[in-house]
């Protein structure tokens, strides 16, 4: 599977007539894309906002994240299973709007959303300070439930990022990048002398508002599998989830997922680059013992001689993270985990649920318990008290002049599992 | 800042007052080095100073935590000190229980460093390693001369406003920072290294567990010799030990040879971690020694061990549970006991 990857760099963002690109800045229509997104009918108001990097602005609550995309060649179309037909998607050509971002926000959902502000140190935790974000404010009619009331607003952040990437279908990219992953045994001969690597990609499914889906489905219930890598970046792994802002996937990343660009990179250079196997983290022993038993049978059956497992979230999937560790490294491959730590606020707990000595080769992506405080911004947009009640705030982490001590937990992307940030954390 | 002062916190041992008989002295406080004051003093001559000693009996410490602790802490302050040295302790196991104490509370309340010294296995440094920066020593007062220099090394690196990167126990302590390259290329590298065989640095050392595997199953129960382990804190009425509410330095071994029920004047749980009421009221919900006789009665087992072993697991480290365990281990060996039942809470 060949995908051509154009990238149109957006360095700015500004409300204009027509939603369009030109010379790299991306013009918003406010009507249209609010009423784009606010199509349905469980929305009573959409509201829209820019938040570009610099500026004095927070936005909370954050539930999810989107780069705008658009296929330009090849079957599909962005977010299958959603926004288009389920057909396999991760061939031909994509443009993306690079540096541009939809963040959705509003009245909150669960307790697990986030933070992003422009500037001050939160926006050195959070990799949505460097982007030029169209804020979709979404508020839904009063009588909807909590999983409906996410539905709505992800159905809407994807409809309004849908609706921009269409800005960059006839708009020449400023950047080509090509990926190739082809059929098992032709990849396995084209670089017969490299070691074969699979990247082991764990997805949020505890359910209850912590849900992922790949083409439409939730992650939940599949039995782990075999999926390429190209696919990602067509949008086939799109997030629901109301977990810890800080080590939630957005889909923003899932569509710009690290590790198999970093993998890619390294392709046909240092290693062959075989593909991916999606696995869930749902509640059950069965469920775990089952998916971990699929998942490491998987990378065996593809012949890996090492992989990288990348978890997401905390605390029950620790278990997943073992389980898939030791059972892939118990077939003589390699592993490399991705995780992020919850060693208290002093830093002095243990950091996870689980461990395994097999666990020996370990990426950190901070400990999600340190306690920061974000200065007040001149605008917030949503709703400031919430930083009371998210995941990693408390009661008085919103402070009269509008600041805010929390811990990192509550912002976005803080300590991303997928590896997209760089904070880590060491011992003292 | 000018010359570095240092309030210096010794035992009644090397403060010359006296061994174990001496170990009941409650603090108190001298201007200037005492003991091996000298040596650490000397050995940072020009750059800091040892301006007061502290001293306190380890028993009198360990068994009135609460006042030696709001003493010793006033005698630190009152020398207005910029860094606080403990011990070295070795591997005394109630001296090194105190040092750490007072790093503790020196870290939490003076906020001010605190450098120490204590052998690798004192239970003291697991629990108390993150409030100091404890050098690595001997297991006894013979390796002074090689704990001293290390002991100055790092005074005089916080003397000189530097940052301490080495020469002590990490703290086990996780510190965030902004890395140089984002988390999926450090996999990707890490990953590729581990493939090549080369040596590669993990981010986040993961803990051991210890994993016992389950023993054979015993052969004739009815002829067994069954003994009672608790981590439950199940002691005597009064707790004659004191064993500690939490973070527990021993545990008692108990005569069951007269015991045949448990009732509100004859048991308590010495444990912080739970509402006492029920335990308290009748022990054998936290060690089963009623029904046991009874099946002792029965012939259902051969026999109930004479004495049952009881510590506090709340809040206590793995290092003092694994010393515990193998001396507990090593009597129920000896005794012929065939079968533990443990019991928590």
């Amino acid at each position: 599977m060949r995908l051509e990857v154009g990238s149109i760099l957006i360095k700015d963002v500004q409300f204009g007539d027509k939603t369009e690109v030109k010379n790299g800045v991306l013009y918003v229509n406010k009507d249209e894309i609010a009423k784009i997104a606010g199509d349905d009918d469980r929305i009573k108001s959409v509201e829209v906002y820019l938040a570009r990097p610099g500026e004095s602005v927070r936005i909370l609550p954050v539930k999810d994240v989107v780069e705008p995309r658009v296929k330009v060649d090849g079957p599909g179309g962005i977010f299958p299973g959603f926004m288009s037909n389920v057909d396999q998607v991760g061939s031909g050509t994509t443009h993306v709007l690079k540096g541009a971002a939809v963040v959705t926000t509003g009245k909150i959902v669960g307790f697990q959303e986030g933070i992003i502000d422009m500037k001050g140190v939160g926006a050195e935790y959070t990799p949505f300070s460097k982007t030029n974000n169209v804020v979709v404010k979404v508020e839904p009619i009063d009588s909807i439930k909590q999983h409906e009331h996410e539905v709505v607003v992800r159905m809407a952040g994807l409809r309004a990022s849908n609706y921009l990437g269409l800005a960059g279908k006839n708009v020449k990219p400023d950047e080509v990048k090509v990926y190739e992953t082809k059929p098992l045994l032709e990849q396995v001969n084209q670089y017969p002398n490299l070691p074969k690597v699979v990247y082991v990609y764990m997805l949020q499914t505890q359910g209850l508002l912590h849900n992922t889906f790949y083409y439409g489905v939730d992650v939940r219930q599949i039995v782990p599998t075999f999926m390429y890598p190209t696919e990602v970046f067509d949008g086939a792994i799109i997030s629901g989830n109301c977990v810890s802002a800080c080590d939630k996937n957005p889909t923003y990343i899932h569509c710009n997922s690290p590790v198999i660009e970093d993998l890619y990179a390294e392709h046909g250079k240092t290693i062959n680059f075989l593909g991916c196997v999606i696995t869930n983290e749902n509640v059950t022993l069965m469920d775990k013992e089952r998916s971990s038993n699929m998942t490491a049978k998987l990378v065996g059956f593809l012949g890996a001689d090492a992989a990288i497992i990348s978890e997401e979230g905390f605390g029950n999937p620790d278990a997943d993270l073992v389980m898939n560790c030791n059972k892939i490294e118990g077939q003589g491959i390699k592993t490399v985990l991705i995780t992020d730590e919850y060693a208290g606020q002093d830093g002095a707990s243990q950091s996870l649920a689980d461990s395994t000595p097999l666990g020996n080769a370990c990426v950190t992506a901070g400990n999600a318990n340190e306690v920061v405080t974000l200065p007040p911004m001149d605008t917030v947009i949503g709703y400031p008290e919430t930083a009371n009640v998210i995941a990693g705030g408390w009661e008085g982490s919103l402070h009269a002049d509008g600041s805010i001590t929390a811990e990192i937990q509550v912002i976005t992307s803080a300590t991303n599992e997928l590896g997209f940030g760089y904070l880590t954390a060491k011992g003292l | 800042m000018g010359k570095c002062k240092i309030v210096h916190y010794i035992n009644q041992f090397y403060a010359g007052i006296g061994g174990e008989e001496k170990a009941n002295v409650p603090p108190e406080k001298r201007d200037g080095f005492v003991g091996p004051g000298l040596a650490i003093n000397g050995a940072v001559e020009g750059v800091a100073e040892i301006v007061g000693t502290v001293i306190c009996g380890d028993s009198y410490f360990n068994e009135n935590l609460e006042e030696a602790s709001d003493k010793v802490l006033d005698m630190i302050k009152s020398y207005e000190p910029d860094l606080v040295v403990v011990g070295p302790g070795f591997n005394a196991g109630r001296y090194g229980m105190a040092c750490g104490m007072v790093a503790k509370l020196v870290d939490e309340n003076l906020n001010i460093p605190v450098v120490g010294g204590l052998y690798e296995e004192n239970p003291g440094l697991e629990i108390y390693k993150r409030h100091a920066y404890f050098v690595p020593t001997g297991n006894s007062a013979t390796s002074m001369r090689q704990a001293v220099p290390a002991i100055a090394a790092i005074i005089k690196k916080i003397a000189a406003g530097e940052k301490v990167t080495e020469g002590y126990v990490a703290k086990g302590v996780r510190k965030n920072y902004f890395a140089k390259e984002r988390g999926s290329k450090r996999a990707v590298d890490m990953l590729l290294k581990k493939i090549a065989g080369e040596e590669f640095v993990t981010e986040y050392p993961m803990p051991v567990f210890d994993r016992v595997d389950a023993q054979a199953a015993i052969k004739d129960i009815k002829t067994a010799k069954i003994a009672l382990v608790s981590s439950g804190g199940p002691v005597p009425k009064g707790n004659p030990d004191r064993i500690e509410a939490s973070s527990a330095s021993k545990y008692g071994k108990y005569s069951l040879v007269d015991i045949f029920d448990f009732v509100s004047s004859n048991g308590e749980t010495a444990h912080g971690g739970y509402d006492p009421v029920y335990a308290n009221e009748d022990l054998d919900r936290v060690l089963p020694v009623d029904v046991l006789k009874e099946m002792v009665k029965n012939g259902e087992i051969g026999s109930l061990h004479d004495y049952w072993y009881s510590t506090v697991g709340n809040g206590t480290s793995v290092a003092n549970s694994k010393a515990f365990a193998a001396e507990i281990a090593e009597d129920l060996k000896a005794d012929g006991v065939h079968g533990v039942i443990l019991t928590s809470t």
